[in-house]
This record gives C-alpha cells, sequence and structure tokens, in this order.
C-alpha cells in the first residue's frame, strides 16, 4: 500500500486562503481522520490529494513521488463521495467496473475483480440491479465497492456515512473498520462527526480555519488536547471550562483558585505562568463527581436520564457546567449539589487558549488501532 | 378499493362525470369536430370554383391524391425536413449545452445571445434569412463567399430544402439548448468527479455520462419538436412557396396548396386525414420511445 506526505500544502480562492499550510504525514496502512467543523477546510484538503481540486502551494507527495502535476485517476487512489455519486444509469456491476474499462481490462478480468469486491462487500445479489433499485446502505457499499475495485494505494472517504440513519451509520462504521483490516490499506476519512473519528482512527487531524490544530491518536487527543479548541471538539458531551487564576505557578504544578474560593493543584508544567494569571480550567463531564463537600457548587436546570448514565446540567456563576453522572442518582431540578474533580484530570489553557502540558503522559495516549494490529500479526 | 371507484365514476360518494363534463366538452368541440368535419370533407366533391358540383364522391379524393406524385414528393420533403432539423437541432443542441456549461466570461449573455432566435417569429426570421442571409446579390452568405473568391449561390433555388433545413434548425436550436441546458445543469458534479476519479477524459465522461443523463431531455425535445416540425409552414410559404417545383413543399403545404390555391376542398380534405394518419405513425414509434426513456 502507501504512504502521503503534505509539505506546506496551500489552498486559496481568490484572495481566501481556505488551506493554510498543511503538515502531514501518513503510514502505510494507517487509518486518519480530517475531523473539524463544518467549512474547516477538511473536505477541501481531502479533495486536493485526490487531485479534483488544485494545490495553490506546496507539495503532495504519495511513495515517496510528487503528484501535484498528476491528473486524479493517474495518483492511483479511489473515493468515495458523500452522496454515493454512483452512475444511475449503469448497473452496480457496470457502477463498480467503470475504471476497469476505462482502463481498457476485458469482460472477464472486470467480472472476476468486480466479483471479488462484490464477495468482501455481499453484494453478490445486487450486481444486476440499477442504484435507484437499492437502499442507502446498499449504495454504500457499491460506493465502497467501486473503491476497491480500482486496487487503489490510498482510499479517500468523504463524509460517507452522514446521509445514513444512526442505526445504518453505527453499522457502516464497523464495517469499514472490519473492511480497513482486511484490505490493509491506507485510508483517509473525513468527518464532522467527532464518534466516528474517535472510533475508527489510528490518527486524528483536527482541523479549523484550514489550519491544523493538533494531529495524534485519539487518546492523545482526548488526554492530552494542545488547545482549548481541541479540547473542546474531541470528547461529547462538550468539556467544561471555567474561569480561574493561578496561585501559584512551578514546574511541578500550577495552584488555582476555584471559583468557589477553594484551591487545587493540577499537575501541569507551570513554567512560564505567573501567580495571578487569569486561567482557564477545562474539566470533562465524565470527571467531575458529586461530592457533598466538593469545592465546586451549583444548582440543577436540566436533567437528561440515558438509563445507565445521568447528565445534570449544573448553573454555577451564569454558567451551564455538564456533569455525566451514575444513572442512578435521585437529584431532581432545582437540587444544589457540590461537586469536585480529580486533579490530574484537569486541564489548564492561558490566555490565548494553549493548554499547560500534563506533567504525566496518559497511559493509553500513544495507543493506536495498529499498534493492537502489530501485536496481533506478531503472535501469529 | 371498492368497485365503484376503480370504475372511476364515483370517487369519494361523488358522481363525477358533472364534474368532468366541462373539459370533456370543450375538447370534444375543440377536437373531434374539426376532426369530423375533415373526415366528412374527405369524400365530397367539394370544389370552391364550382359550388353546383358538391356531392359525395366516395373514395375519390383519396385515389385522386394517392396517385398524384406530389403527395409521395411532399411526404418525401416532410420526413427529410424532420429528420434533419431533428438530427442538427439534437446533436447541435447538446454539443452547445455542454459548452455552455463551461465556466467562461461572458457567459449569461451568450446564453441569451444563444437562446434569442427562438424567440423571432418563424414569418420575420424567414425574411431574414431570404433577404439578408442567403440573397444571392446582397446577401451575408454570398459577401462571404466573394471574399474568398467564390461565386454567390442563389441558395433557394440551388439548394432549396437545404436552404429551408438550415433556416427551421436556426429556429430550433435554441428551444434545444434550452431544454438541454437545463437538464446539463441538473448533473450531479460528484458523479462527474467519481468519473475523473475513475479516469475518464472529457470525452468518456461525455459519452458515459452526460449523455446518459440527457437522454430523457432529449427524447423530450424529440416529441416536441417533431410535433411543430410535421407542420412547418410559414418559412416555406415565405422563402420558396414550395418550389421550384415540389422541392421544398411538405405536407402542410401540398395540404394549403390544393385547398386556397387549387380551392379544392375535397381533395385537401384528403391530405388532412392523411397528414393525421403520418403524424399518427410517427406519435406511436414517439410516445413508445418517450414513454420507455421517462420510465427508467
Amino acid at each position: 500500500m502507501a504512504t502521503l506526505q503534505l509539505n506546506n500544502v496551500v489552498k486559496s480562492f481568490e484572495d481566501t486562503q481556505v488551506i493554510q499550510g498543511v503538515d502531514l504525514e501518513v503510514k502505510d496502512q494507517e487509518f486518519v481522520v480530517f475531523v473539524g467543523p463544518s467549512g474547516c477546510g477538511k473536505s477541501t484538503l481531502l479533495r486536493m490529494i485526490a487531485g479534483l481540486e488544485s494545490t495553490t502551494s506546496g507539495d503532495i507527495v504519495i511513495e515517496n513521488q510528487r503528484v501535484n502535476d498528476l491528473g486524479p485517476a493517474e495518483r492511483g487512489l479511489a473515493m468515495v463521495f458523500q452522496s454515493y455519486a454512483l452512475y444511475p444509469h449503469m448497473t452496480v456491476e457496470d457502477n463498480m467496473g467503470f475504471s476497469l474499462k476505462l482502463a481498457g481490462e476485458n469482460k472477464e478480468a472486470r467480472r472476476e475483480k468486480v466479483l471479488e469486491a462484490a464477495r468482501i462487500l455481499q453484494l453478490e445479489p445486487l450486481l444486476d440491479r440499477k442504484p435507484k433499485a437499492l437502499s442507502g446502505g446498499q449504495r454504500q457499499r457499491v460506493a465502497i465497492g467501486r473503491a476497491i475495485v480500482r486496487n487503489p494505494s490510498i482510499f479517500l472517504f468523504d463524509e460517507p456515512l452522514s446521509n445514513l440513519d444512526a442505526a445504518l451509520r453505527v453499522q457502516m462504521r464497523i464495517e469499514l473498520a472490519r473492511l480497513h483490516e482486511e484490505l490493509k490499506a491506507t485510508m483517509i476519512y473525513v468527518t464532522h462527526d467527532q464518534i466516528e473519528a474517535m472510533t475508527m482512527a489510528d490518527k486524528i487531524v483536527v482541523l479549523q480555519g484550514g489550519v491544523v490544530e493538533q494531529v495524534g491518536s485519539p487518546m492523545e487527543l482526548y488526554h492530552h488536547p494542545r488547545n482549548r479548541f481541541v479540547a473542546g471538539f474531541i470528547g461529547s458531551p462538550k468539556m467544561n471550562f471555567l474561569p480561574v487564576s493561578a496561585e501559584s505557578a512551578a514546574a511541578d504544578g500550577v495552584t488555582i483558585r476555584l471559583p468557589g474560593g477553594d484551591t487545587t493543584r493540577v499537575p501541569v508544567q507551570g513554567t512560564g505562568c505567573q501567580p495571578g494569571e487569569a486561567l482557564t480550567l477545562g474539566v470533562r463531564p465524565e470527571h467531575l463527581v458529586l461530592d457533598e463537600t466538593g469545592p465546586l457548587q451549583g444548582r440543577i436546570q436540566v436533567i437528561e436520564r440515558l438509563g445507565g448514565q445521568t447528565s445534570l446540567y449544573v448553573e454555577m456563576d451564569d454558567e451551564l457546567i455538564t456533569l455525566m453522572v451514575d444513572g442512578d442518582v435521585t437529584h431532581r431540578v432545582g437540587d444544589e449539589v457540590r461537586f469536585t474533580f480529580e486533579p490530574r484530570r484537569g486541564h489548564l489553557f492561558t490566555g490565548d487558549d494553549m493548554a499547560l502540558e500534563s506533567l504525566e503522559r496518559h497511559p493509553l495516549a500513544s495507543l493506536t488501532r495498529l499498534d493492537h494490529r502489530a501485536a496481533s500479526d506478531a503472535e501469529a | 378499493m371498492n368497485k365503484t371507484r376503480a370504475s372511476g365514476r364515483t370517487v369519494g360518494g361523488l358522481r363525477t362525470l358533472s364534474l368532468q363534463a366541462p373539459a370533456v366538452t370543450l375538447l370534444l368541440l375543440w377536437m373531434l369536430i374539426p376532426l369530423a368535419m375533415t373526415v366528412w370533407f374527405s369524400f365530397q366533391r367539394y370544389n370552391l370554383l364550382m359550388p353546383g358540383m358538391k356531392g359525395f364522391a366516395g373514395t375519390e379524393n383519396y385515389e385522386y391524391l394517392l396517385t398524384d406524385p406530389a403527395l409521395w414528393s411532399a411526404m418525401g420533403t416532410t420526413l427529410l425536413l424532420v429528420g434533419w432539423v431533428l438530427a442538427i437541432t439534437v446533436v447541435g443542441g447538446t454539443l452547445l449545452a455542454v459548452l455552455f456549461q463551461q465556466d467562461f466570461f461572458g457567459r449569461g449573455v451568450a446564453r441569451v445571445l444563444a437562446i434569442s432566435p427562438f424567440f423571432v417569429m418563424p414569418t420575420v426570421s424567414a425574411l431574414v434569412w431570404k433577404n439578408m442571409m442567403m440573397h444571392p446579390a446582397n446577401g451575408v452568405l454570398a459577401w462571404m463567399a466573394e471574399s474568398v473568391g467564390l461565386p454567390a449561390m442563389d441558395w433557394f433555388s440551388s439548394l432549396p430544402l437545404t436552404s429551408i433545413i438550415i433556416i427551421v434548425s436556426w429556429q430550433w436550436l435554441p428551444f434545444a439548448l434550452l431544454i438541454l441546458l437545463t437538464a446539463i445543469q441538473s448533473l450531479d458534479d460528484d458523479q462527474v468527479e467519481a468519473a475523473r476519479m475513475d479516469g475518464a477524459g472529457p470525452i468518456a465522461i461525455f459519452f458515459n455520462i452526460t449523455l446518459p443523463h440527457l437522454k430523457r431531455a432529449i427524447s423530450v425535445v424529440i416529441m416536441i419538436e417533431m410535433i411543430f416540425l410535421l407542420t412547418v409552414f410559414a418559412e416555406i410559404f415565405v422563402t420558396t412557396s414550395g418550389g421550384p417545383g415540389l422541392a421544398t413543399t411538405n405536407l402542410a403545404y401540398l395540404i394549403y396548396i390544393r385547398a386556397l390555391l387549387d380551392f379544392d376542398v375535397g381533395t385537401a380534405s384528403a391530405g388532412g386525414v392523411i397528414a393525421i394518419i403520418l403524424a399518427n405513425i410517427v406519435a406511436i414509434f414517439l410516445v413508445r420511445m418517450v414513454a420507455k426513456n421517462l420510465e427508467d
């Protein structure tokens, strides 16, 4: 399969720069997810890799070859579109075999490859149908099949699951992950859904406004977000942010004063941080725990019971704080609650929204699915 | 579903005949009476110059017409005219639609200009072509030929039917362009991009993606144009008057000659009935083709 490198890639439309100098390295067999809010440039970046969009400056390198000037077909990539983009007048078989037909392969060779792809995707019974006679999930699979048939060096997916209903999306997510194992292919996947990103990626690229905010494994982004945007974007429900001030700061931790007046010591690298400086404390809803002696308190505004878990929306100093707590709590709307968090679960952000580095790296932060595969390959 | 509803007589307990009656009556008056009169006249001996000779003629009008070489010549001319104009407008319209779909400076103005011939009435456009384009002495085409050293040509006497085909095509090309351009705009960009990823060049995209997408619109263009092209009259009347000889006399013009130049209403009516039959034969093929395309 293949590797991909982006070196300072820029895309401008007239005078607006939509991709502002992206550097990225994608390893062989890696599943990379581009994630970000709409308009962040993730689809544009994917289309530039595909060759559907020209590159204003910078290099796109596939397997040590600069491909900037190659057309989309010559780059040896395959793309699955959000709308599937199946050819409506062709049968499933012709759809999947179209690229081979254009490449001048004969009918038998074509049929063999299409059947092979159809087997992987369980599409055999549908080969003679036209796209309009297929369900959304089946169309999605045909679009993937069309990509597989080309035997591309890299698969590109442009929000492939966003047109499916929730149940089907979960199913296709699992199917895609399975496909990635089976084909041992390099895949680049664009989505705005951070759950898709977290569940499938070896490596997540968080984009905002055409700039890469952070690149890392899902657990790295979750436990060590580099800045406030990544911290807020990854994780659901969203991370809570509280204004705090630094009491004392040192290389082995920062003592902060919480809104209630209590102090706590967060184990982050505090060099360069001044006592008295205004900071933002970030704590994920699932890391806030109810505690009658806790330093934080507020009044419950809304309760969402999901069964296993309950979300409490607590008003504190005119801000709504989210707590994910056990499903069996008996609180009611209007109750005053006190809560706390483990200091090591706290993230501190400076005035320019950059995170202070944790002193201890989370043990899972470097874990990727590639490591799992390497381990299982070694056993075998 | 209850039985009466299936038969269409009552819906929701309402008898629908009285509601349909105005529309049905209007249609009957509008279509059946002229048709019946045409059929009736076609079996009459009815010449405006000989008022006293009226009477039942049997199949005499038909025999006269069917043995008249002018009829077969007119039918051939009609089919040639329809066929060529359809070919030119559909092929040209498709290519122009692809062209005008591209992004270029002044596209909006170019589109309006390309479509504008359709707004010129047939008589006027025929006159413009006759006196300003194809005129052997002061026509643009003659001037162009002379400026490269070729002899000027008298279009309407050397290539009469070709001239008519050119004029009618010029008028109908914008119509085809208009319909096909709107159809091509509904082509999904993703499909074209998917084809590019699959390795299709511009020509492969045209034949494998664009043309199949336009199939339905093309069949609509063919159907609508055919209806109007079978009855082309003004262009012929203004330019060649069906001549030289019968070179540009189509069925509609032949009926006009019989009815209003020869004053033979009976034979003209018989010609009308034959035209209806011809139109129906064409329509059967056409409706099948269009219906099949619309089903897909």
